[in-house]
């Protein structure tokens, strides 16, 4: 009887309009944990995830959206949705962002997904390192107050769950090499190269 | 969780009709939502969200059945333009309820019958002999009708 199959055909557009009813009844109920959507961008399609507190995830393709997923699920909550609209800030300003017509992101962070050390090196990266600049490592861990935690500077940044909105790709090499990036050395590049221009 | 709507839409759909089956799919998820934080690490999330559509499905029937008021016109199917088999899916909607719920869980999920009987309540045997009942009328209704 595999003609059932067929008998009951299930379009994608059915489901996308259930699963946008849900989202809105879910977030009208509260229940909605942490909403997630993905932006076409010059640097490929960013994942943005946000829990009620505010964006708490940015990660690139390269990263696997499936598997940030999943650990969104794992750390924060199943309670994972797509649900664009309490990111359509965050969208809206990385479509400024990417366009050259804005140089800060103004939206809330949810912060949980770093801790220690690591979160003192991201607040200090996204208060004191402006648009169109770059820090060294080493500078970066000097103004998060170990200068010596040259390495656990570039674990932070490696690890950076909120990447472009908290600006690891402004930290490079003392010898001006790029360095490693979370989204590759070639997405680095460009956001550096359209900060300069 | 996401990865089974398809799935829980096209059970709920053959179970209840696909006038019914927007609504029931919208609560099994809501309910599934609500009670998610309490589902043990490494249940079966397709049986679970099977199991609250089953229940979702049998209110839906029974409030149907207090307001029974006539509907003027059938309802939409919605599907003429994908060229479904009309003939089998009215054949699934005049099943008894058993043996559709049955059906519907087995094979249009994949579900194993020990995970149905769980569902409709009594033995897995009951569960296959109930899903083998039903596609015996399907098959004689639609070889009737060809």
């Amino acid at each position: 009887m595999n003609d059932l199959l067929d008998a009951f055909p299930v379009e994608e557009s059915d489901v996308d309009r259930l699963r946008g009813r849900l989202a809105a009844a879910a977030e009208a109920e509260g229940i909605l944990d942490v909403a997630y959507r993905t932006v076409d961008t010059p640097v490929g399609p960013l994942l943005l995830a946000a829990t009620e507190q505010g964006l708490v995830r940015v990660a690139y393709p390269n990263q696997g959206h499936d598997a940030v997923l999943q650990a969104l699920a794992d750390r924060i909550s199943p309670r994972v949705l797509h649900a664009p609209a309490r990111l359509d800030p965050v969208a809206r300003q990385l479509d400024d962002y990417f366009a050259g017509r804005r140089r800060r992101f103004d939206v809330p962070l949810d912060w949980r997904l770093s801790t220690g050390f690591r979160s003192t090196v991201l607040h200090h990266l996204a208060t004191d390192v402006d648009y169109g600049r770059t820090a060294s490592y080493a500078a970066l861990a000097a103004l998060a107050g170990n200068p010596r935690a040259v390495r656990a500077v570039g674990t932070a940044c490696a690890t950076n769950p909120l990447p472009v909105v908290v600006p690891c790709h402004r930290v490079v090499r003392s010898d001006g090499a790029n360095g490693y990036y979370a989204g590759g050395v070639e997405a680095k590049r460009t956001l550096l190269d359209l900060e300069a221009a | 969780m996401a990865e089974f709507g398809p799935t829980v839409l096209r059970v709920v759909r053959a179970v209840l009709g696909p006038a019914d089956a927007d609504d029931a799919w919208s609560e099994t998820f809501l309910a599934a939502l609500r009670a998610y934080p309490q589902l043990p690490a490494g249940a079966n999330v397709e049986a679970w969200l099977v199991t609250i559509a089953h229940r979702k499905a049998v209110d839906v029937t029974r409030a149907a059945a207090r307001h029974a008021v006539p509907v003027a016109d059938p309802p939409e199917t919605g599907a003429e333009a994908d060229l479904p088999d009309l003939d089998l899916v009215a054949a699934v909607a005049a099943l008894p309820p058993k043996q559709r719920q049955a059906v519907a869980y087995h094979y249009l999920t994949g579900l194993p019958y020990a995970e149905i009987a769980e569902i409709l309540g009594g033995s897995a045997d009951a569960a296959r002999r109930a899903a083998a009942d039903g596609i015996a009328a399907l098959r004689r209704t639609i070889g009737a009708n060809r």
